[in-house]
């Protein structure tokens, strides 16, 4: 008998070909949540500081000076990398966080959902905000 | 037969709390606020590039009462997630959980990090406000 399972030869192994035949178990993909939330989480500890710093420059600029310092180049482009990784970063958290509390499985569904299309929603606003402020 | 109301897993109640509960917790928590920061942020991005009026809400909301408020609370927010998510990642590689920090004859040094970690994450927002201050008040003299 050849029990194939991709290019492995399942015979002799420990494991049941039942196993591979109902298709449950890993999916593969295990560490891709925890390691993008590590990802962006290094990502955001500089970019943070570096945002609370800007802020704090602008506290009582106008709104021109304001506009200005987004429209700097360096700026701009670390605030394009701070957005994407912040609401990449709060989706994941959501994630876990809906996962764990809401055992309800409709209402768990839709907030997903909601928690995804919000945070993309969110984040390509604000980039078109950022383009547009430093191309105008 | 009705089934027993059993105590279910985890049960959390039956430890005593430790700073590094009050950590797990508080990391959550900030975690959800700074997502709502996360929207004033794109409602500052918006407004500035909408134009001055829009700016003009923007700013006067941040300069109200509520707005200063949920500054400060955005701001401690953000300084005990980063420490906290800092120590996180420090002990994603395993650190601090050697067989010295096993030892149940002295405290672990786990408990001491996790109070260092509140401690600065709140010295570091007076002092974020502290050099605000200063700069407002210097600014007008």
């Amino acid at each position: 008998m050849n029990v194939r399972v991709g290019t492995d030869d399942v015979r002799g192994q420990l494991r049941n070909p039942m196993k591979y035949a109902r298709g449950l178990g890993s999916a593969q993909s295990g560490v891709r949540h925890w390691w993008l939330q590590r990802l962006t989480a290094v990502a955001l500890a500089p970019l943070s500081l570096w945002f609370l710093w800007l802020c704090a420059g602008l506290v009582h600029a106008d709104y021109a000076a304001v506009r200005a310092a987004i429209a700097e180049p360096v700026h701009a482009v670390l605030l394009v990398a701070l957005v994407v990784s912040l609401f990449w970063h709060g989706a994941l958290g959501l994630q876990v966080v809906i996962e764990d509390y809401v055992h309800t499985r409709w209402q768990e569904i839709t907030l997903q959902i909601l928690v995804r299309f919000g945070a993309f929603l969110a984040a390509v606003a604000c980039l078109f905000a950022i383009v547009r402020i430093a191309l105008h | 037969m009705s089934p027993i109301a059993r105590p279910i897993s985890p049960h959390l109640e039956i430890y005593r709390w430790r700073v590094n509960m009050w950590q797990s917790v508080l990391h959550r928590l900030t975690g959800l606020f700074l997502c709502l920061g996360a929207l004033l942020l794109a409602w500052g991005l918006i407004a500035v590039a909408t134009g001055a009026d829009a700016w003009g809400i923007f700013s006067a909301f941040c300069a109200s009462g509520l707005g200063f408020v949920l500054q400060i609370g955005w701001s401690w927010a953000l300084l005990f997630h980063l420490c906290n998510g800092i120590q996180h990642l420090f002990r994603d590689t395993g650190m601090g959980y050697d067989a010295a920090q096993r030892d149940h004859s002295h405290t672990p040094s786990y408990f001491a990090t996790g109070w260092i970690v509140i401690a600065a994450s709140l010295v570091l927002t007076a002092l974020v406000w502290i050099t605000l201050f200063a700069r407002a008040s210097g600014g007008a003299a």
